[in-house]
C-alpha cells in the first residue's frame, strides 16, 4: 500500500532557511543544502522549498540552491512561492524540483493551472490553499494569509483538480501556528470533495496529532509541518515509529 | 560510459544527477553515434505514451535501443520509459511499443478497487518475485517512489518485483539485458540509489 508521507517544508530568503535552529550534529542550520540532507537522512518522504524572498538577485540564489539540494538528496522536492507563470514552473523544474507549487498566483489566473497541467503533467502541479473560516464559511485567503478574496474553499479547490492539479496543500489559517492538530474537519471535507491526493498543513504540534490525522481522516495522504521539525521538536524517526506502532504505514 | 538518450520528453537533471551520485560516467544524448558508444542505456520518459512513442520514432532513436539492446548492450527503462519497452500501449487509443519486452500497458482506471486514488502517486514497497541483480541490495518492503497512472500487464516472463496498490502492480522486469523501472529510482532515496548502483555496477556483455 502506499505510505503516507511526512514532509517538512522549509522557507527560503535570500538563499537561506528561515527558522532552523536547535539541529544536533549540524553546523549550519540555516543552509538549505545541509538541512535538506539531514532530512532526507531522517527520512522526510519528500521536501518542501518555499521561496520567500521578493529581489530578482534572491530568486537568482533560490533556484542556484535548488539545484545543489537536488544533486545532493533524492526524494521529491516540490517547490513553491512566487509561481505565477509558466516561466517559473520551468524556472525551478530545470533546476530538479518535481513539483510546482502554486497559490496566489493561481487565485490570480486560474488558467495557469491548466497551462502547466498540460505543458508538464498533472502530478507536477500542486493546488496550494490557505484557509479560514468566514461567518461559518470556509475561504481562501490570498498573500500569505493576509487578504480574503472571498472564495469559497472546498469549491475552489475542486475546480482546480479540475482545471488539472494533481495534489492539493490545505493550509488552515485557523489551526496554523497553534499546534493544537490539524484541522480535521476541513481536511475530512477537502477529501470527500477531491480524488487527488490531500496534503494537510497547520497545527501540528506533537506525533499525537500526526496519528489523530492519520486514524481520523484515513483519506489524507501527507502531513506538513515546518516549526516542530525545525526547532527539533518531533524527530522524523521517532514520528515514523510512532505511526508504524499505531498501525499507521509509513516509510522506514 | 552511461549513455541517456534525450528525446524531449521530460527533465533529466535528476536523473543524471543520481547516476553520476553512484559513481557513473553519464552522457546525455540524442545523436544515435554517441549513444552507440555507451556500455549501458537508460531510456527515461514522462508524459503519454503516444508521444514519447512519436518522438522516438521521429528521431530513428527507437531502432538505436532496439538495436544495442538486440546486441546485449544493457537497457534501463524508467517509468513511462519502462512502458516504452512493452509492445502496446492503450492509453489514449493504442500505440506500438518497442516491443523488446512482451507484455502491454493499461489503465489502472477500472483495474482497481474503486476507492483508491489515480494517480499511484507516492511511496510504495517492493515485493520481489524473482531473482534480478537491480535486486542486489532491494529487501522485500523497501519502499521507492511512484507516479503513474497506466502500469504493465501480461509480462510474467520479466516480472521481476511489484507494488501492492489493490493489485499487484508491476514495478520491476528484467529479461536479460532489457531492465525497467516503474517507480523513478532517482527519487527512491537509498533504495532507489542501490538499485541504479546495481545497474551501473552489473557487468555488461557489451
Amino acid at each position: 500500500m502506499i505510505t503516507k508521507r511526512i514532509i517538512p517544508c522549509l522557507d527560503v530568503r535570500d538563499g537561506r532557511v528561515v527558522k532552523g535552529v536547535n539541529f544536533q550534529g549540524l553546523s549550519d542550520v540555516s543552509d538549505p543544502v545541509e538541512l535538506a540532507r539531514y532530512y532526507s537522512e531522517s527520512g522526510a518522504d519528500e521536501l518542501v522549498f518555499y521561496d520567500i524572498t521578493a529581489s530578482a538577485e534572491g530568486r537568482k540564489l533560490f533556484t542556484d540552491i535548488l539545484c545543489r539540494v537536488a544533486q545532493t538528496i533524492f526524494i521529491p522536492l516540490t517547490v513553491g512561492g512566487g509561481v505565477n507563470t509558466l516561466e517559473d514552473f520551468d524556472r525551478v523544474l530545470k533546476c530538479g524540483a518535481d513539483k510546482v507549487s502554486v497559490n496566489s498566483g493561481a487565485i490570480r489566473d486560474p488558467e495557469l493551472i491548466r497551462r502547466a497541467a498540460k505543458r508538464y503533467g498533472n502530478q507536477c502541479v500542486v493546488l496550494s490553499a490557505d484557509i479560514k473560516r468566514v461567518n461559518g464559511r470556509f475561504q481562501v485567503f490570498a498573500k500569505g494569509g493576509r487578504e480574503d478574496t472571498g472564495i469559497e474553499a472546498i469549491g475552489w479547490l475542486r475546480r482546480g483538480v479540475e482545471l488539472g492539479a494533481g495534489e492539493v496543500v490545505v493550509n488552515s489559517i485557523d489551526t496554523d501556528g497553534v499546534k493544537q492538530g490539524f484541522d480535521l474537519e476541513l481536511l475530512d471535507e477537502v477529501c470527500r470533495a477531491v480524488p487527488v491526493p490531500v496534503i494537510a498543513s497547520g497545527g501540528a504540534g506533537s506525533q499525537q496529532d500526526f496519528v489523530e490525522l492519520f486514524k481520523k481522516v484515513p483519506s489524507v495522504d501527507a502531513g506538513l509541518a515546518a516549526s516542530v521539525f525545525h526547532f527539533g521538536e518531533i524527530a522524523i524517526p521517532d514520528l515514523k515509529q510512532t505511526l508504524w506502532e499505531n498501525d499507521i504505514i509509513v516509510r522506514r | 560510459m552511461i549513455g541517456v538518450i534525450d528525446y524531449g520528453v521530460g527533465n533529466l537533471f535528476s536523473l543524471c544527477s543520481s547516476l553520476r551520485y553512484v559513481g557513473a560516467e553519464v552522457q546525455v544524448s540524442a545523436d544515435p553515434a554517441v549513444l552507440e558508444q555507451a556500455d549501458k542505456l537508460v531510456l527515461p520518459g514522462v508524459g503519454a505514451f503516444g508521444d514519447a512513442a512519436d518522438k522516438l520514432r521521429a528521431t530513428g532513436l527507437d531502432q538505436l535501443v532496439i538495436k544495442q539492446a538486440q546486441k546485449g548492450v544493457p537497457v534501463l527503462g524508467i517509468c513511462l520509459g519502462m512502458q516504452l519497452l512493452f509492445e502496446e500501449s492503450l492509453e489514449y487509443g493504442r500505440h506500438r511499443g518497442l516491443g523488446l519486452l512482451a507484455g502491454r500497458v493499461v489503465p489502472m482506471e477500472g483495474a482497481l478497487p474503486a476507492e483508491l486514488k489515480i494517480p499511484h502517486i507516492g511511496w510504495n514497497a517492493l515485493q520481489p518475485v524473482a531473482e534480478s541483480p537491480l535486486l542486489r541490495d532491494v529487501k522485500p518492503g523497501d519502499c521507492v517512489y511512484f507516479v503513474h497512472s497506466y502500469y504493465a500487464e501480461g509480462c510474467a516472463d520479466s516480472l521481476v518485483a511489484t507494488a501492492e496498490y489493490g493489485i499487484p502492480i508491476t514495478a520491476m522486469v528484467q529479461k536479460g539485458n532489457v531492465m525497467g523501472c516503474q517507480f523513478h529510482p532517482e527519487k527512491s532515496g537509498p533504495v532507489g540509489l542501490a538499485i541504479l548502483r546495481a545497474f551501473c555496477e552489473e557487468e555488461g556483455k557489451a
